[in-house]
């Protein structure tokens, strides 16, 4: 056994309204520059819909992720060893800006500029790359909110194995139903970018496990952004170097949340640590699709068992750290709770930011006008909801609906919990079997409640000490360390010729 | 020795000048710019023509190169090989393919960076310069092999001392003084390219990834050591 703390994330979905306020905080604070003009380091989709890039989850066009081979060891899909010779001249599945799209803005001057005619003088949209003139066909959030969309949410990728009446169901009028997706990094615990990158240029940060992209060792081989199923590493055309979502560690390292944590309005994101086993990442990444999920559960460590808290010691997690993931919100939601799932896991990058699968309208197509909550089964219309189970399985479940039906029962579960005991038209015997139907004790569900609907920030985010004074302690003598420091030096002192 | 002072500029003082450009540009630029050293791949803005000008080229231009690096280096083994007319055929006919398949590629590329404005706005004035000096070059040995042939065993006989007097600092133009004025273009130009070489996109060469081949797979790096 090997400890390893990760920064991990948790988005509650339910709780999403899609203002896209965490995407506008990210542009302005990191990629508002030329090059990175197109690049959403967070972004909010619409599901069902084809997100950023255009159909980003469809694997058999971008070849993203790691495949399980049929002597149950593991590749890239998109490159290997041998591959990469042929593959760096010319990417077979490298996306083009065109699977992005083409940044814009106005010709303003044209306002002040244009000669005296008989039409008020136009702002017309310009290319941001060459200048040029361009007619518009696609922009950021471009399918937002359509759902129903016979162009967009009809080529859902999630929607394989779905049947035709439930396809049909989701895009009839007055039945259409979408939530929330937001997305940035999530600073796998395998990420194929760091395995794909012939220069070595990404990394993962030991103490904390962000995944970083070197500026000054990425050669442009372009390897990281075909081979990341998520499409989060991104090429900046102008500096011709990939860069990707850095969970604004010096946010971080400062005792802030990142920019789109702390900005957002719903409220939905959570932060904090988790300790894992690293020993142990090759043999989950490589169980088969149907056990992804516990798996990757396996690997997360109980902070408050003795001998884990032993082991995390001699291993130099000093104790900060696991004080931090012993108060972790993400340790709650995913392991406590388990109500929050990682997206798209058959990707086998290990992803450590976790979903709560969203609750969703029932279906308004009930034999009856009014849905009986007091029929036998009080779980009825979870199954019955507008979104199909399978839908959110393939999303957050690997293609397992029992973990995502899990989730939706608990949330349910509290809901009825909490309606019992605040406005106490439902009787408590009814709440109290849906709980333990739903694996749920009244103390466990007034903790959802409470993290799901109180939070406060420093609930929400429970950041580790993870400052650089405090991070270089973790791994070196500090005596050492205050001989040598302090002097502002970027590249280590060396003598000079 | 009686030489003109044209070929000694051009064929002692010019090597050396370029020689050294870039062995210190090349060392200063990775130590204080080592973000500039990247391939610069336009292959984001556009997917579709890039495969058939840039695989072409690079493949052609590497076996190129192989070819001229091999012939300094084992000389007599090339002369030997040429001994028989028809393995001198296969190989100069090889090479000639090579040639132009490297010719056909940068002119691919030149075509495709000049037409389209896309990527005509990521080309620098130095991607220009070099395109030029490319396809002269590229032209000019193309040039060479046909009508000039069996440049294999005269760059084993004459380009390979020479080019081993220059890198034993004890430079003898003799060999190539007689050589014919595409050739000494060709020469001219090979030098005048690695002078340029620091300057330019050409150093993603020396930055070829192969750590690839033997690191591990995963890449963790930690503040300290541990």
């Amino acid at each position: 056994m090997q400890i390893r703390s990760q920064i991990s994330m948790v988005f509650h979905l339910d709780k999403c309204i899609g203002c896209h306020t965490c995407s506008v905080a990210c542009k302005n604070v990191w990629t508002d520059r030329k090059g990175a003009e197109y690049m959403w380091w967070n972004n909010v989709e619409t599901k069902p819909g084809t997100g950023f890039p255009t159909k980003w989850e469809d694997q058999e066009k971008y070849k993203g992720g790691f495949e399980r081979n049929d002597d149950g060891s593991l590749s890239i899909k998109s490159t290997s060893r041998k591959k990469i010779i042929p593959n760096i001249f010319h990417n077979p599945h490298m996306p083009s800006m065109d699977d992005y799209y083409e940044p814009w803005t106005y010709d303003y001057q044209n306002l002040f500029t244009a000669k005296e005619g008989s039409d008020q003088p136009t702002a017309e949209p310009i290319s941001m790359i060459d200048g040029e003139k361009i007619d518009v066909q696609s922009g950021p959030n471009w399918d937002d909110d359509l759902g129903g969309s016979e162009i967009y949410a009809a080529n859902d990728p999630n929607l394989e194995g779905l049947t035709e009446q439930q396809r049909l169901q989701l895009s009839s009028v007055e039945r259409l139903v979408f939530f929330y997706l937001p997305r940035i990094c999530n600073h796998c615990l395998n990420p194929c970018c760091v395995a794909s990158c012939p220069s070595g240029a990404l990394y993962k940060r030991g103490e904390d496990g962000i995944v970083l992209i070197d500026q000054q060792k990425c050669r442009a081989w372009r390897s990281c952004v075909a081979a990341c199923p998520y499409k989060k590493t991104y090429f900046n055309w102008f500096t011709g170097k990939s860069e990707k979502c850095i969970l604004c560690f010096p946010r971080l390292e400062t005792g802030q949340a990142p920019a789109c944590f702390h900005s957002c309005v719903g409220r939905i994101r959570y932060l904090g640590v988790l300790l894992y086993d690293a020993d142990r990442l090759e043999e989950v990444a490589k169980l088969p699709d149907d056990q992804l999920v516990e798996g990757q559960r396996s690997l997360i460590m109980n902070p408050h068992d003795p001998a884990v808290i032993a082991q995390a010691k001699k291993d130099g997690l000093p104790d900060g750290v696991i004080e931090a993931a012993q108060n972790s919100p993400v340790y709650k939601f995913v392991m406590e709770w388990k109500i929050a799932l990682p997206p798209h896991i058959e990707y086998r990058t290990l992803p450590m930011l976790f979903y709560v699968p969203p609750m969703s309208p029932v279906q308004a197509s009930k034999p009856a006008d009014t849905i009986h909550h007091n029929s036998n089964n009080l779980f009825h219309d979870i199954d019955d909801s507008r979104v199909p189970m399978k839908f959110l399985a393939n999303l957050f479940g690997g293609g397992q609906e029992g973990v995502v039906r899990y989730a939706l029962a608990k949330q349910k579960a509290v809901r009825w919990h909490r309606r019992a005991e605040t406005v106490g038209d439902i009787d408590r015997e009814t709440a109290d079997r849906m709980l333990r139907e739903a694996n749920c004790t009244r103390e466990e569900a007034d903790a959802i409640y409470k993290l799901t609907a109180l939070c406060t920030y420093e609930e929400r985010f429970v950041i580790p000490p993870m400052n650089r004074e405090q991070a270089i302690e973790m791994m070196k003598e500090p005596h050492e360390h205050r001989a040598e420091t302090g002097f502002g030096f970027v590249g280590g002192q060396t003598k000079g010729i | 020795m009686n030489t003109r002072p044209l070929d000694q500029f051009l064929f002692i003082a010019l090597p050396y000048v370029c020689l050294f450009t870039f062995l210190l540009m090349t060392i200063y630029r990775y130590r204080h710019q080592s973000f500039s050293y990247s391939s610069l791949s336009s292959q984001f803005l556009e997917n579709k023509q890039h495969f058939w000008a840039v695989v072409p080229f690079h493949y052609g231009i590497l076996a190129v190169t192989a070819g001229h690096v091999i012939a300094i280096l084992i000389p007599r083994s090339i002369l030997a090989w040429n001994s028989h007319p028809l393995r001198l055929y296969v190989l100069e006919i090889s090479a000639l393919a090579c040639g132009l398949l490297t010719l056909i590629g940068l002119i691919s590329i030149i075509i495709r960076r000049g037409a389209m404005t896309r990527i005509r706005k990521v080309t620098s004035v130095s991607d220009w310069i070099l395109f030029a000096m490319l396809l002269i070059q590229t032209a000019s040995g193309v040039f060479i092999a046909l009508f000039h042939p069996w440049g294999s065993s005269w760059f084993a006989t004459n380009m390979s001392p020479y080019l081993w007097s220059i890198f034993k600092l004890n430079p003898d133009i003799s060999f190539i003084t007689a050589m014919p004025y595409m050739v000494k273009l060709h020469i001219v130009l090979a030098f005048l390219t690695v002078g340029f070489f620091p300057f330019t996109r050409l150093v993603h060469l020396l930055v070829i990834p192969n750590p690839y081949l033997w690191r591990k797979t995963q890449v963790v790096r930690w503040y300290g050591r541990r």
